[in-house]
């Protein structure tokens, strides 16, 4: 099965590049804390199915899918899956743009677009909620007692 | 071109043949039209006015359809497969009521608490969000087009992290963000499966799909197309492993908020799994041949036990309640894993009585937060004397989530209950049972807070403004109506998965 994969490749080559750009997209989101970082990773994911549609439009020896009045049996690319990723493309602008407008919300409230800072702050703030929380239950208790 | 779309067009078209369309472009159209109004008084109002016109097309479209009429609106005339087209049968024009229902009924309440974290004069925008979700999710649910599917799919989301980010506190930005990063992965995993499916077959007109797709069915591309559909559709429905980015969303996005979502971007999530797993690849591929069943029942039955599990540790109101949707998405997939028309139909009723229950307790949530500033259970101590009317609300919206009879969470775990056992499953009864139990757990720890806890502090009594009790007690009397009265919801729910097993191409 493996050499069957292989004797693939010499037709099928581009795959492998979308499949290894589109690998090392999700590894960047998934594995960075960087916030900004995994937004890269993230387009460079999308970028990678981008690739994966058009390539799937080639037709061997097809021209560019404009009419060419006159001449017969001409071969012409699929030109649907370019114009499916026009828009996967302004979809792809629109999350990267709100993505980066949320980080920049991030970094003016934590002061950092690192993602275990900014869990640290978070637990930070959780334990001192829970120390609050204690003290009060020490004091009513105390006061009870005196009581 | 225009003399062939004009013939087209011969046949005068009554303002009823383009209800489907205005479904979606009546919310579409609406968002923008926010930014000219501006005044928030004019601008509320109108989107209740559009959301309710929404709700009665949905109504209307329930009606054709029910009638044994699958609607086909071609866009600019232009026939499949050449054309966009909006197909809407049962299920689908169930699921828009559901949408468009809460839609209607949460937005009256306005923005709630969101409204502190916008500046003042710019509430419209929060306006122009809801009504994009909105659009988003109606389109997903209507569409026949499944590239449509993924651009209305990213429509409902890019508005959805907007209104996360609206919460109180500074978590929620960091919510919506992990929400954004799960979520663009997800539909880009569903925009390599739908490529996937386009190379084998030529079309993303879904019934062509559907028929072309039955001849290429043993390829590899298809079975990855399948593994990457299911893997990208689970992501936005939280299905168990993936659903680490909905506690945090919905308990830190404002309890409006959450209230719209919780009760709709799932439901249209589980419409997806539902339209491709049956529609488009068949029951005999997805069910006999590569057993996603087998694999998504072992799934529910682990969602329901630690979403429930986990809702009972929390110590807010709203992780309650998002944890326990964790739970009962894993009763929706539960009834697709069982692969029979019951199983689904189940799934197709909880997804109507999840969306009133869980939409009257974020609700409630919401009243809460306007009292009290804050959801944390500690502060909801001795509620139930300030503020009786919502305390009910909320007592009547847990039963049903416990699934007690006379509400709806009844009728969908019986309809759930006797599917499993059409299978001879009786452990898996039992299951469903156990895990009903760890809701009342969770649902008696609110109570007994509320109810029986001396308050902290000193309050005068006073309920939440109408504004936000009235839509709260809206979905908290349907779920009690829809409990007595379960006829409607089952009999459509049931018609709809008939004509899901029947597959498109067979619907046609």
């Amino acid at each position: 099965m493996i050499f069957e994969i292989f004797s693939h490749l010499p037709t099928h080559w581009h795959y492998l590049g979308c499949i290894t750009l589109m690998m090392i997209g999700l590894y960047i989101a998934i594995s960075r804390g960087n916030l900004v970082k995994k937004i890269m990773g993230i387009n460079l994911f999308q970028a990678s199915v981008i690739l994966l549609y058009v390539s799937m439009g080639k037709v061997s020896g097809g021209t560019a899918p404009i009419l060419i009045e006159g001449a017969e049996s001409v071969v012409y690319s699929n030109p649907v899956p370019h114009v499916l990723m026009l828009t996967a493309i302004v979809v792809g602008v629109a999350s990267t743009a709100l993505g980066l407008a949320l980080v920049v919300r991030i970094h003016e409230a934590y002061e950092t677009v690192e993602e275990d800072e900014i869990v640290a702050l978070d637990r930070a703030e959780d334990e001192r909620a829970l120390a609050v929380e204690a003290r009060d239950e020490r004091e009513v208790g105390a006061a009870e007692g005196s009581a | 071109m225009t003399d062939g779309l004009s013939a087209v067009h011969e046949v005068a078209m009554s303002p009823r043949d383009h209800l489907p369309a205005l479904q979606v472009l009546l919310p579409l159209l609406g968002a923008p039209l926010c930014f000219l109004l501006r005044k928030e008084a004019l601008v509320s109002a109108f989107t209740v006015a559009i959301s309710f016109a929404c709700l009665a097309i949905s109504m209307a479209l329930l009606g054709q359809a029910m009638a044994g009429e699958v609607i086909v609106y071609e866009f600019g005339g232009w026939a499949r497969p050449y054309g966009i087209e909006y197909r809407v049968d049962i299920t689908n024009a169930f699921v828009l009521v559901v949408v468009s229902l809460v839609g209607a009924v949460v937005f009256t309440a306005g923005p709630g608490q969101a409204r502190r974290a916008i500046p003042e004069g710019r509430e419209y925008l929060f306006y122009s969000a809801a009504l994009l979700c909105l659009t988003g999710l109606l389109g997903v649910t209507i569409t026949g087009d499944v590239f449509n599917v993924f651009v209305f799919m990213e429509i409902s989301s890019l508005s959805s992290y907007i209104l996360i980010a609206l919460g109180r506190e500074r978590r929620a930005i960091m919510a919506a963000f992990s929400y954004l990063v799960m979520g663009t992965i997800g539909a880009t995993f569903l925009l390599i499966g739908i490529g996937l499916m386009y190379q084998m077959t030529g079309t993303l007109n879904m019934v062509d799909m559907a028929q072309r797709l039955e001849a290429v069915n043993e390829t590899r591309t298809v079975l990855v197309a399948v593994a990457f559909v299911f893997v990208g559709i689970s992501t936005k429905l939280a299905v168990f492993p993936l659903h680490q980015w909905l506690p945090n969303a919905y308990s830190e996005a404002p309890p409006i908020v959450s209230a719209f979502l919780a009760a709709t971007a799932t439901k249209v999530a589980y419409y997806l799994l539902l339209r491709f797993s049956l529609g488009l690849f068949g029951a005999a591929l997805v069910f006999d041949r590569i057993g996603v069943d087998r694999l998504l029942m072992p799934l529910s039955v682990l969602a329901m036990f630690v979403g429930s599990i986990a809702a009972i540790y929390q110590t807010d109101l709203k992780r309650v309640l998002a944890y326990s949707s964790i739970a009962q998405i894993g009763y929706m997939t539960l009834g697709l894993s069982l692969a029979t028309e019951a199983g689904v139909a189940a799934g197709l009723v909880h997804v109507f009585n999840h969306a009133l229950m869980k939409g009257a307790l974020f609700l409630v949530a919401a009243c809460v937060t306007w009292r009290m500033g804050s959801t944390k259970i500690d502060v909801m101590k001795g509620l139930g004397q300030r503020m009786p009317l919502a305390m009910a609300a909320m007592v009547v919206a847990g039963l049903a989530l416990i699934g007690v009879p006379g509400t709806v969470g009844f009728v969908s775990k019986w309809a759930l209950v006797s599917a499993a056992l059409d299978q001879g499953a009786l452990w898996l009864a039992f299951l469903i049972m156990g895990s009903s139990v760890l809701a009342v757990v969770y649902v008696w720890r609110l109570v007994e807070v509320v109810y029986f806890a001396e308050p902290e502090i000193e309050l005068e009594a006073k309920e939440a403004p109408l504004r936000l009790l009235l839509p709260t007690w809206i979905l908290a009397g349907l779920t009690i109506w829809f409990g007595l009265f379960s006829g409607f919801a089952v009999e459509v729910a049931r018609a709809a998965a008939t004509q899901l097993f029947t597959g498109l191409g067979g619907g046609l």
